[in-house]
């Protein structure tokens, strides 16, 4: 069953037959059809949806915390017992602390940050579908938009741990060097993965709800495959020490929370950044966007049907 | 002539029987599934996996002329919702095309995308926006939809303390508001109460009268006559009839009649049954001589059901609705209207027995519904259009009009000269 949709904005001033016979009031024509073969992202159709992205995330956002009673204190809540706990493990029993210039708790919380965005827009991504099947069998939309919403309504959760990295940092009486104004960049590219990694998911929860179950272990190996708790020289002495080349460490970095977490770190507390590394990790997530989109809209026409 | 709004040709639809169960496979399954999945790709390209396909709708063709309220009417799994569906993009088709002129809205359920833990103005934003329309314009209409649904004390309320009624009334009152130049409906009439259903047909009515274009799918025949002057007739996914609502309805309710019994008599194996009762025989005759399906106007009629409880209960009582061909319910008759339950009980066997007058029905098809109540307030048992006779008119009481008698019933009544009253009739 390898069907497609196309909607075409009729020009106005076109000559077909289609144009002729066309009312003024309207100048929209949709065509059904089937039409076998891979498609490709239809920005334009994503754009006119827009608002819907935007109630949707305004939804999900507004659900998050109703009913419970420390409400959005959870948004700050969960990154930072998260660090303490990572300071208390590696920081002081691992002794890592000693191995950066900045405090530790800054250190992790930094990342900290730009990993829990990832790993909730993944979780709520990949259930994302299955929660709104309602929706998919009864309403027409780009059936992209339900993971966009599920990651822009982490967009919030992150802006209040930034609000709390703050808060630590002047705590600290640190001063962020001046690269932090590359920080939005490195949103981006955790959005880019984030969306790639979670419309995959969710594509895949549809067919096989065994990734209800594959998704949290998932994230919970991946956290320890970033560097969120640990420095990364830690690592790379490691490799050097076993005798790996470099390449080992490229490839470490084709995990591209690896080089966002890194770069949240450069931006925010001026630790090093191996460019190189990070293009790795860039080049990753444009990757992953692609192929979980394009695997999504492969399967997306199957949604209604199997949901 | 007018300008085609849709033009749908040669749609059609194939479903892999199985495919849900196959979505809810184990892990290990799903990882072979996984493995094995290219192979069978390459089977199906090769037209081979037949199998367990078939054709929920198959050439279909039609054309809607803009402004017209196209009627789709069929019996339950003729795939007048895989039409709907496919023409509101929700699904794709297998095969054929369909070409829409116009800024389409579908409405196959109410208040899809509700949120129980918003409140009403929070959920008429997302419902509006669900349904295709923007933030400008809801916030222009938001007092008319309001206003529409008479919820306005509640606004701020989540809409899990809502009512259920409540809930659809709001849902309607946005999805009434919309402005497609084509609308697409399905079995919207089929929840909410009588008046919500009138307030539903109302405001379709005005739609239709707008020249909007207008697909509405129902089963309820009187609305599909009222509202539409076309309809198509969808049989096993094919097109059966395609002409003025009133012939095509025609078609409709002969088929309808065909497959129909009078009286059931369940076997041990296939009797409807739960962990309270079990039904054993259903049946509809005439008070004296045998059943045939088909009763005179003039012949009393007795509908009897049998049935078993599983359990002594405290009290369980008999519901009866007696549906037209429309699908309107002409009357329900209840043995819980009764201080003593008229039910007889042999052991644990009971027979209820419901005497129909003559001269009471109309001549038409019935369809009986059984509904059997625990305590008077919980239905244990349901066993929709269970039997179905049809009515007769042959020795005619009916005067010298030979034309079809209008109403779900046609009681004989009693008619009086008022002269033995100086009063007027309307002051009584």
């Amino acid at each position: 069953m390898v069907t497609s949709v196309a909607e075409l904005e009729q020009p106005s001033d076109s000559g077909t037959a289609d144009a002729v016979a066309q009312d003024a009031v309207s100048a929209v024509i949709t065509v059904i059809e089937p039409k076998p073969g891979w498609r490709t992202i239809d920005f334009g159709e994503l754009w006119k949806y827009r608002e819907l992205v935007y109630f949707l995330t305004w939804r999900d956002v507004k659900v998050r915390y109703k009913q419970t009673v420390m409400g959005a204190a959870w948004a700050i809540l969960q990154p930072l017992m998260t660090s303490l706990v990572f300071v208390i493990l590696f920081g002081k029993m691992g002794g890592m602390e000693v191995d950066t210039t900045v405090p530790y708790l800054l250190f992790v919380f930094a990342a900290q940050i730009a990993w829990q965005y990832f790993a909730t827009s993944v979780s709520q991504c990949g259930q994302s579908l299955v929660t709104s099947a309602n929706l998919i069998s009864k309403v027409y939309f780009p059936r992209l938009i339900v993971p966009l919403a599920s990651v822009g309504a982490g967009l919030v959760d992150f802006l209040v741990g930034v609000g709390v990295l703050v808060v630590l940092m002047i705590a600290y009486q640190f001063v962020p060097p001046v690269q932090i104004v590359f920080l939005p960049l490195f949103l981006v590219g955790v959005i880019v993965s984030a969306v790639g990694v979670g419309s995959l998911l969710a594509a895949l929860t549809v067919a096989y709800r065994d990734f209800r179950y594959v998704v949290p272990f998932l994230i919970q190996m991946w956290m320890f495959a970033t560097p969120v708790g640990y420095p990364l020289n830690k690592l790379t002495n490691f490799l050097e020490s076993r005798g790996y080349s470099r390449t080992w460490e490229l490839l470490y970095f084709a995990n591209p929370m690896a080089g966002m977490t890194q770069g949240f770190r450069w931006s925010v507390l001026g630790e090093p950044l191996d460019m190189s590394c990070l293009a790795v990790s860039a080049i990753s997530a444009c990757l992953l966007l692609v192929f979980g989109a394009t695997y999504f809209r492969l399967v997306e026409r199957r949604f209604a049907d199997i949901v | 002539m007018s300008n085609l709004a849709v033009q749908v040709e040669g749609i059609g639809k194939q479903y892999q029987l199985g495919l849900r169960e196959k979505a809810n496979q184990t892990f290990r399954e799903a990882i072979i599934g996984m493995a094995s999945a290219p192979l069978q790709r390459l089977k199906h390209l090769s037209g081979r996996d037949d199998a367990g396909k078939f054709w929920a709708l198959r050439d279909i063709s039609f054309d809607v002329p803009e402004g017209e309220v196209l009627g789709i009417i069929g019996h339950n799994g003729a795939g007048k919702s895989t039409l709907l569906k496919i023409l509101s993009r929700i699904t794709e088709p297998t095969e054929g095309r369909a070409t829409i002129h116009g800024r389409v809205a579908s409405l196959l359920e109410v208040g899809t995308g509700f949120h129980n833990e918003l409140s009403g103005r929070e959920n008429v934003y997302l419902n509006g926006a669900i349904l295709g329309m923007s933030k400008t314009e809801i916030d222009r209409k938001f007092d008319e939809i309001v206003d529409f649904s008479g919820v306005e004390k509640f606004l701020d309320t989540p809409i899990k303390r809502y009512s259920s009624g409540m809930k659809v009334r709001l849902a309607f009152a946005v999805a009434a508001h919309l402005e497609p130049e084509i609308l697409i409906i399905d079995e919207v009439l089929a929840v909410g109460d009588a008046e919500f259903q009138r307030k539903c047909l109302g405001k379709m009515q005005d739609v239709a009268t707008t020249g909007r274009t207008v697909l509405f799918v129902s089963h309820n025949m009187a609305a599909v006559e009222s509202l539409c002057n076309r309809a198509i007739l969808l049989e096993s996914g094919e097109v059966l009839a395609d002409d003025q609502t009133g012939v095509v309805v025609g078609h409709y309710l002969e088929k309808g009649s065909n497959s129909s019994l009078s009286s059931i008599h369940f076997g041990e194996k296939d009797a409807p049954s739960n962990e309270h009762i079990r039904v054993q025989r259903v049946s509809v005759a005439p008070d004296e001589g045998r059943s045939s399906g088909i009763f005179d106007l003039t012949v009393p009629l007795r509908v009897e059901i049998e049935f078993e409880r599983m359990a002594r209960e405290r009290r369980l009582d008999v519901t009866l609705h007696f549906r037209t061909e429309r699908d309107i319910v002409a009357f329900v008759s209840t043995t819980a209207d009764r201080n003593e339950c008229p039910i007889e009980w042999t052991e644990n066997r009971g027979l209820a027995m419901c005497h129909v007058p003559a001269n009471f029905l109309n001549s038409q098809q019935y369809r009986v519904s059984v509904l059997i109540i625990r305590d008077r307030s919980e239905c244990i048992m349901r066993l929709d259009d269970i039997v179905a006779f049809d009515i007769e008119d042959h020795a005619s009481r009916r005067g010298r009009w030979f034309g079809k008698r209008e109403g779900a019933v046609s009681p004989f009544l009693e008619w009086n000269k008022p002269c033995l009253s100086t009063e007027p009739m309307a002051a009584k």
